[in-house]
């Protein structure tokens, strides 16, 4: 949940912090209980990042804190100070797919996409912990996000291509 | 509340004080029915919402003259649909002009549009609903909200932008849920355990306020009580209940998967009752003539359920699972082994108006389709359906770039904008491939229809003298491409005499029938009868949903379709308590299931093309989901069967598992 049980309040004074997303440096004005990833979404305008619950169950919201994939609601704005973040606008690279977003795609490992962007950035912190992991470390490496569509098969083989090109 | 940021919101929402006075809950419909109970709405003075029967041939004579009843009660718990996308709506007023537009996560921007006009009195015309990139809808965003409404009068009164979203805990209690009925279903049978005719009976819990098809849910599935098998007597009734809970309505399948379900419970009750292997007790059953009007009235387009019974079987190596089972028994091994059938039988593709009108819906089930071909040689789709993951951009371009023989890369579908696309009636039902598909089809041979009369007009020749072939038109060595005709139609030079310009068309698919997906679908599980773990290990679906047209659309769309249809037999469940509180009321104490939860699914396919419609498709959408909640329980009750389990309520959680285990034991 957020409010009403929230350490900040609106008279309590905003803290100005400097936060690294996608490599351009931010230095923001922040509310102390605005959560990063309505700092990521409304601040910077950097909509792929999604909220698809107040409980930290579904993982939609996931992002790269200094290369570790974090649920960005829970974590506020104000902890990401000094902090480098990679959301999912931060992953291609001139222009091409980065190879995870390449291969949900060429899977088909996405359908209404609402989840996708959570997904791609576990897996890519996944594979950068298990370059190559069996059936059972994928659904289990994944188990902190969800979708609703898919029925996560081609998820699974979406991260197989992807360790396979080696990420 | 309304205020500039989230924040001042919620800040100033808590300064509200409200005081509640507790009414007298009532959340179970057979216990809503019952004297004494409190009554939901005074006025009515009953919780009765309505009774709808469906009956043909003589059923109480079939019953008497049966040599073997089966008669079963099961409980379709209450569920929660949880697209990933919560909720939300955007209106913008454009005060100068009167005009709305509307930015609405919703599967039905043409309906809402038509339904919000009413309800607030923005005219029609002046209101512009956008459904843009949808994050899945399962039947939580075919309905029309309060919150669209609300945020489109404050719009309209305060003369600046409304935005509400939606937290998912809001999402649990304020968004419909699906199910909650209790199923009495009977069998009349010969001996040997041929089906003569079935009788269903339904208690379904409403919610306290009905939404947008509430009501008719549970009767989309009330021609499908005897499945795909061949019975003569039909018995079918629903009642409506009102209870205090959130309204129930379309959840991913709507009545089907409930009716799919007791009938596949049914046949594995009578078939332990006769003594017959659940695969030979389904042949001796099967509907095998088609078309076939079966005994509830309908017509089933075409299907052959032994081809996909027997390549299940064949992927599966049933004979192998059933020695493993037969083995672990022998050795008394703490966890068994369980295989379950669902040889289901859908009505899908809503759906011919006319039948619609029958059961008295408000609307049409038709859907439109314009294509234009731009002077530049490039395509725009304008459809009716409103896609939230079903990839309808693909497939749809596929369908034109077949016809048009334009590359995919030059055709735009645009959907799901009711300023942009013709009126249509949304996606819902699996209906838009089967009728909206078949709009874009035929507005598509409208194309080539007149860039035929085009071609033979500047190549001087006959139209029957044209071949045609990929977007080209060629006779006595001249040819024509699609292309060049576009930008001849545009400029309009040089036309057959009377010909209006452009090449554009349009067509309005009203289908001549239901469309009717049918398939084995089959789930192996191993319970641990020490602890009630139940462990889904292998997944083997066949499905003939006609013909296809993109496999891998196909394939996903089978995958979720299973995945929900699998969480509802062994996870989810929304609880509320005898005060009416729901106490599952976040991802927190509701199990939405992660990919640890499920296996990956082994997927095989025959093709019976549907007679009804020029492509031969019929639905996908939510076949996994009606064959596979059956198919996971009798599974679950097969495993525990030679133990004496005969029947666990859903979801088969370790503690219930573990219970009937013990139970049956001492
Ligand atoms: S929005 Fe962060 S976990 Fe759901
Ligand atoms: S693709 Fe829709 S929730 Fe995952």
């Amino acid at each position: 949940m957020l409010a009403p049980n929230f350490p900040g309040r609106k008279e309590d004074a905003v803290r100005r912090v400097s936060i690294t997303v996608n490599g351009a440096e931010h230095d923001l004005d922040l509310d102390p209980r605005e959560l990063l990833v309505y700092v990521l979404r409304e601040r910077l305008g950097l909509t792929g990042t999604n909220v698809g619950c107040d409980t930290s169950s579904c993982g939609a919201c996931t992002v790269l804190i200094d290369g570790e994939s974090v649920k960005s609601c829970t974590v506020l704005g104000v902890q990401a100070d000094g902090q480098e973040i990679t959301t999912i606008e931060g992953l291609a690279t001139n222009g091409s797919l980065h190879p995870v977003q390449e291969a949900f795609k060429d899977t088909h490992g996405l359908q209404c996409g609402y989840c996708t962007p959570g997904f791609v950035m576990a897996t890519v912190s996944l594979l950068r912990e298990t370059p190559s992991p069996s059936e059972e470390q994928i659904r289990h490496g994944l188990e902190g996000n969800l979708c609703r569509c898919t029925g996560y098969h081609n998820i699974v083989r979406a991260v197989q291509q992807a360790a396979g090109v080696g990420v | 509340m309304i205020a500039e940021t989230r924040a001042e919101a919620r800040d100033a929402a808590e300064l509200v004080q409200v005081e509640y006075e507790p009414l007298p809950a009532v959340v179970d419909p057979e216990r809503a029915l019952e004297d004494g109970a409190p009554i939901v709405h005074d006025d009515f003075g009953t919780n009765s919402c309505y009774t709808w029967k469906l009956s043909a041939g003589d059923v109480d004579e079939e019953f008497g003259n049966a040599s073997v009843v089966v008669k079963e009660r099961y409980r379709q718990q209450r569920l929660i649909p949880n697209a990933m996308e919560p909720r939300g709506v955007i209106v913008q007023p454009f005060p100068a002009t009167g005009e709305l537009t509307m930015w609405s996560a919703t599967q039905i921007p043409h309906i809402a549009r038509v339904t919000l006009s009413m309800v607030t009195g923005v005219p029609e015309a002046k209101l512009r609903v956008v459904a843009p990139d949808v994050g899945g809808g399962f039947g939580s965003k075919l309905n029309v909200y309060a919150e669209e409404a609300l945020a489109l009068v404050l719009a309209r009164k305060l003369g600046r932008p409304i935005k509400w979203i939606e937290t998912r805990t809001e999402g649990y209690q304020a968004t419909i849920h699906g199910r909650d009925q209790i199923q009495e279903i009977e069998l009349a049978a010969t001996s040997e355990g041929k089906i003569r005719a079935v009788r269903a009976k339904l208690t379904v819990a409403m919610g306290a306020y009905l939404q947008l098809v509430t009501p008719g849910v549970p009767l989309l599935g009330a021609w499908l009580y005897s499945g795909a098998y061949d019975v003569v007597a039909y018995d079918f009734e629903c009642t409506g209940v009102f209870t205090t809970t959130t309204p129930t309505d379309a959840y991913r399948g709507a009545g089907r998967p409930e009716a799919t379900y007791a009938i596949e419970r049914a046949i594995d009750a009578l078939a332990r009752k006769v003594g017959k292997d659940p695969v030979e007790i389904r042949r001796l059953n099967f509907l095998r003539e088609f078309p076939k009007t079966i005994a509830s009235g309908l017509t089933v387009d075409s299907g052959d359920y032994d081809a996909h019974l027997d390549a299940a079987l064949e992927l599966l190596d049933y004979d192998a699972v059933r020695k493993d089972q037969a083995e672990r028994r022998e050795r008394r091994d703490t966890k068994e082994v369980g295989i379950g059938f669902s040889t289901y039988l859908e009505m899908c593709g809503l759906a011919p108006s006319r039948i619609l009108g029958a059961i008295r819906y408000g609307a049409g089930g038709w859907d439109a389709a314009t294509i234009r071909f731009l002077p530049t040689g490039t395509v725009q789709v304008l459809i009716g359906t409103s896609p939230h993951g079903q990839s309808h951009e693909t497939t749809f371009a596929q369908i034109v770039a077949d016809q048009l023989g334009v590359g995919y890369d030059e055709i735009e579908v645009l959907h799901g904008d009711t300023a942009v696309t013709p009126l249509g009636m949304d996606t819902y039902g699996s209906r838009s491939l089967t009728v909206g598909g078949i709009a874009v089809y035929k507005a598509a041979e409208r194309i080539v229809e007149k860039a035929r009369k085009i071609a033979a007009h500047q190549l001087e020749v006959g139209e029957d003298e044209l071949a045609y072939d990929g977007g080209r038109f060629t006779a006595n060595g001249g040819a024509l491409t699609t292309k060049e005709i576009a930008l001849q139609a545009w400029t309009a030079h040089n036309l057959p005499d009377g010909m209006e310009p452009g090449l554009e068309a349009s067509y309005v698919f009203d289908p001549e029938n239901f469309s009717w997906p049918a398939g084995t679908h089959i789930a192996v599980v191993e319970i641990d009868t020490e602890t009630g773990n139940v462990d889904l290990i292998r997944y083997v679906a066949v499905d003939d949903v006609g013909k296809v047209i993109n496999p891998d659309v196909v394939a996903g769309q089978i995958h979720g379709g299973v995945t929900q249809g699998v969480a509802q037999a062994l996870w989810e469940e929304a609880v509320y308590d005898d005060d009416g509180n729901l106490i599952t009321g976040s991802m927190v104490n509701y199990l939405v299931p992660s990919a640890a939860e499920v296996p990956s699914f082994e997927l095989g396919s025959t093709e019976t093309p549907s007679p009804t419609n020029p492509l031969g498709v019929k639905g996908v959408g939510e076949t996994g989901t009606i064959a596979s909640t059956a198919a996971v329980m009798n599974a679950v009750v097969d495993a525990l069967s030679a133990r004496g389990v005969t029947d666990i309520d859903m979801p088969a959680t370790p503690e219930r598992v573990w219970r009937a285990v013990k139970e049956v034991a001492s």
